[in-house]
């Protein structure tokens, strides 16, 4: 009962965190929250009884992926300044 | 019908929500950088629809160890091939991502601007 | 105009939606293992010599899956370093040298990160983890590294020569196994020892480990190349 309500709390969260990452007009703010989904998501492979995938998930999706779009965004910004 | 608040139910509910919330990002922003999280929330939600796929309820990970032992593992393990099936998709994603933003970031020294609508140079 | 452009991405929208929830309504759990996965716990543990079902289905019983997956991601590292190639007398960027926090903290987090990783990856075989896992933790801590000493610059050799190594030892441990075992990529070419202890699973913990290291090395190559333009000044690409 008590992982039923963990999980439906872990979804909105998620599904918010979705709209936030379309609809924000903050580019660095969108890749934080496609991060955060990254790491719920995370917490529920753990509640699926899938640890090895939980660690994969958490430390890509969380880590990587954001480290990457700010190199990049970083990029782009520096060449907009310049121009 | 209490029977559908189970995790397995849930997660694939808002699994299939949330491809439709990623496709939704695709077909209407006009930013490259928008469209390129989106694909990445896409990823995400498939990943999380086949892990809930292969859990079998009241059962635990597929490791022996002291809670499962070698002989009565068929009946307390849950699926290990959709786990490891999505194993490898989740290293991919990353690489595509990548790839993904090193393309946007070309575009952008070509043409100086981030919206879609600039790039109409193959319309006819 | 917006208006109508919404309301027909509205019903694209929502025309998927009733199709999925056609799927979705004749979803029902399952209450046992399908066959592959009853054989795959049956007569995996004694078959692989391995406690995590997982690394046995991921290194043995679907190892072309990862020799696919390995190639992939050396394509991807490739093009990215084919794509970001700067002329080699482009002006350079001054960068801002970090804080005294950031470089003495770096300094102590650095080799317990990696200590951390290489765990991950030798032991994934008994416990949750493995090769991806590990290589993941290592380009984590090579983030660091690099922004903890964003003035100087950093050489490549190393990440290159022990990605060649990686991939090039895993294909031959896999043709190995053609020839001493039975197919490829077959851990018997080991003696499986005892189960569950480090050194048990045949070849398994060597192809592990190489994984793991190639895994890092490659992401650390794609976070060293989107690194290197940051300090490259060009106005013409």
């Amino acid at each position: 009962m008590i992982q039923s309500v963990l999980i439906i709390l872990i979804s909105v969260v998620i599904l918010v965190m979705a709209f936030v990452a379309i609809y924000h007009k903050s580019l660095q703010v969108a890749v934080i929250a496609s991060g955060i989904i990254s790491l719920f998501a995370s917490v529920a492979y753990i509640f699926l009884a899938a640890p090895d995938v939980a660690i994969t998930e958490a430390s890509i999706g969380s880590v990587l992926t954001v480290a990457i779009f700010f190199y990049v965004l970083n990029k782009i910004r520096h060449e907009d300044i310049k121009k | 019908m209490i029977q559908y608040l189970e995790i397995e139910y849930i997660t694939v509910f808002a699994g299939f929500l949330l491809l439709m919330v990623g496709l939704w990002g695709i077909i209407s922003q006009k930013n490259i950088i928008k469209m390129i999280i989106s694909f990445g929330i896409i990823d995400t939600s498939i990943h999380m629809l086949l892990v809930a796929i292969g859990y079998i309820r009241n059962r635990t990970a597929p490791i022996i160890d002291s809670a499962v032992s070698k002989s009565d593992a068929v009946d307390q393990i849950t699926d290990p091939v959709p786990q490891a099936l999505v194993l490898t998709a989740i290293v991919i994603g990353v690489g595509i991502t990548a790839l993904l933003l090193t393309y946007a970031l070309k575009l952008f020294r070509q043409n100086k601007s981030l919206e879609i609508n600039q790039y109409n140079s193959l319309k006819w | 105009m917006k208006i109508l452009r919404n309301s027909l991405l509205l019903v694209v929208i929502g025309t998927m939606t009733w199709m999925m929830f056609n799927l979705y309504k004749d979803y029902d759990s399952r209450t046992t293992l399908n066959e592959t996965a009853s054989y795959y716990a049956e007569k995996g543990p004694d078959e692989t010599g391995a406690a995590n079902l997982v690394t046995s289905v991921v290194v043995t019983y679907r190892g072309l899956d990862t020799l696919g997956e390995v190639t992939i991601l050396f394509l991807t590292a490739a093009i990215i370093g084919l794509l970001l190639r700067t002329e080699k007398d482009s002006k350079t960027v001054p960068l801002r040298q970090s804080s005294e926090f950031l470089i003495t903290a770096a300094k102590v987090l650095i080799p317990m990160i990696t200590l951390i990783g290489v765990y991950i990856f030798i032991n994934g075989h008994l416990t949750p983890g493995g090769g991806f896992q590990g290589g993941a933790v290592l380009a984590s801590t090579f983030i660091l590294l690099l922004i903890s000493i964003s003035q100087r610059k950093i050489g490549h050799r190393l990440l290159e020569f022990t990605e060649a190594i990686s991939g090039f030892s895993f294909v031959l441990i896999g043709i190995l196994g053609i020839i001493l075992a039975a197919g490829f990529l077959d851990n018997h070419i080991l003696p499986l020892g005892k189960f569950g202890h480090l050194l048990s699973g045949g070849a398994i913990p060597v192809i592990y480990s190489l994984i793991g290291l190639k895994v890092g090395a490659e992401l650390s190559t794609i976070i060293l190349e989107l690194n290197q333009i940051q300090r490259k000044d060009d106005t013409i690409s």
